[in-house]
């Protein structure tokens, strides 16, 4: 799991209302290459909550991005390349992602997160 | 040029995880008849609900290209042995897609609400009895309660809710589905829709409905549906009135 797919995904527990954003139990990261297309970058910079961005790819041990942003910065080749690393080329191969309100775990294995519930969960 | 697409000899496999099969065809094939325009459509994150083996979203990865152009993937699927099997297809092919093994899109659906340009899915149409919906394994690829509609039914409120402005959906349909029905559904939430691909077999007859948000029926549809309450019988006369624009097979 990327953490372009953390950043869309929220606790799914029935009657959580802060489900977002997990937290990250990390046990494996990997590295995967990605062509850098900044068009897609500009265009998702948007939508991405930055904080939980650089708090998921701390936690997978990369330091690199700005605690804080500004739209000035897309501008920025430099930038881009470090959001594109953390938001793209890291895996969460093998952890989990903690529910924030209830504590509860969803395992990830093979970097496939396990969000189903349990019927009282629903 | 042909379009590559995903080969079922590097297709994996799982005795609980569907196989490609007619229906995995139609909706690829519905998507290579498309291509042209999924690729003018310049799409940002396309998804698909139900990966099963994985045939469809390789396929999909493979005719539009990935990075350098700057689309992602996602796939969901409720059985846990289908998004492992997804992700070996994938990798044989040496595409990426993001997996979560979920129900539907649950979880998803706050923060990816309206970002989906392109949503795909063969869900389960099989009418069977209300109680084979749900369950594990395999059947979860199926079975799809009264008139094949329980689990079609959940998931067009959430494609209507994850896709964007300039979103699309491709699903694969039954006859016994009512497809002309569903089109007067989505037709309520402000989609035109169009059929892609119809086939018939020995054993069922598919549809490959597309779907995409048309700022003009919103309006029209307050309209009518407050003046003319027998829609039904209208709705199969604008679906059939789509056909002429269909690629027949």
């Amino acid at each position: 799991m990327r953490l372009l797919t953390h950043n869309m995904l929220s606790s799914n527990i029935k009657g959580v209302t802060s489900g977002f954003p997990l937290r990250l139990e990390v046990e494996k990261v990997v590295e995967k290459q990605v062509d850098f297309n900044a068009d897609f970058l500009n265009n998702m910079f948007v939508k991405i909550e930055w904080k939980a961005l650089v708090d998921a790819s701390r936690a997978m041990g990369y330091a690199d991005l700005p605690d804080q942003t500004e739209p000035s910065m897309l501008d920025s080749d430099e930038f881009l390349k470090k959001f594109h690393h953390a938001l793209l080329e890291l895996h969460l191969e093998e952890g989990a992602l903690i529910c924030p309100e209830t504590g509860r775990r969803f395992p990830v294995n093979k970097g496939i997160p396990n969000m189903l519930l349990h019927e009282d969960e629903v | 040029m042909s379009s590559r697409i995903a080969q079922i000899r590097l297709v994996s496999s799982h005795p609980e995880v569907y196989e490609p099969c007619d229906d995995s065809f139609a909706l690829v094939d519905a998507l290579l008849a498309d291509r042209t325009n999924l690729l003018e459509h310049h799409p940002k994150l396309c998804m698909e609900v139900g990966c099963g083996s994985g045939y469809v979203i390789t396929s999909l990865a493979l005719m539009l290209g990935q990075n350098a152009l700057g689309v992602q993937y996602l796939a969901t699927d409720i059985n846990p042995h289908s998004v492992r099997v997804t992700s070996e297809t994938l990798e044989a092919h040496g595409v990426h897609a993001d997996l979560i093994c979920t129900d539907i899109a649950s979880g998803l659906e706050k923060r990816m609400a309206r970002l989906v340009d392109v949503m795909v899915v063969n869900p389960p149409y099989v009418p069977t009895p209300e109680d084979e919906v749900g369950r594990q394994g395999i059947a979860s690829s199926w079975a799809g309660g009264e008139n094949g509609r329980t689990v079609i039914d959940k998931i067009l409120p959430i494609a209507d809710n994850l896709l964007s402005d300039k979103g699309w959906l491709y699903m694969v349909t039954l006859t016994a589905n009512n497809p002309s029905q569903i089109c007067l559904q989505m037709r309520e939430r402000g989609y035109a829709a169009r059929i892609v691909v119809q086939r018939s077999t020995e054993e069922e007859s598919l549809h490959v409905i597309k779907f995409w948000r048309d700022a003009d029926i919103q309006v029209e549809e307050k309209e009518t549906v407050l003046m003319n309450k027998t829609v039904p019988a209208r709705a199969m006369e604008y679906l059939l009135s789509q056909y002429p624009q269909a690629s027949l097979w």
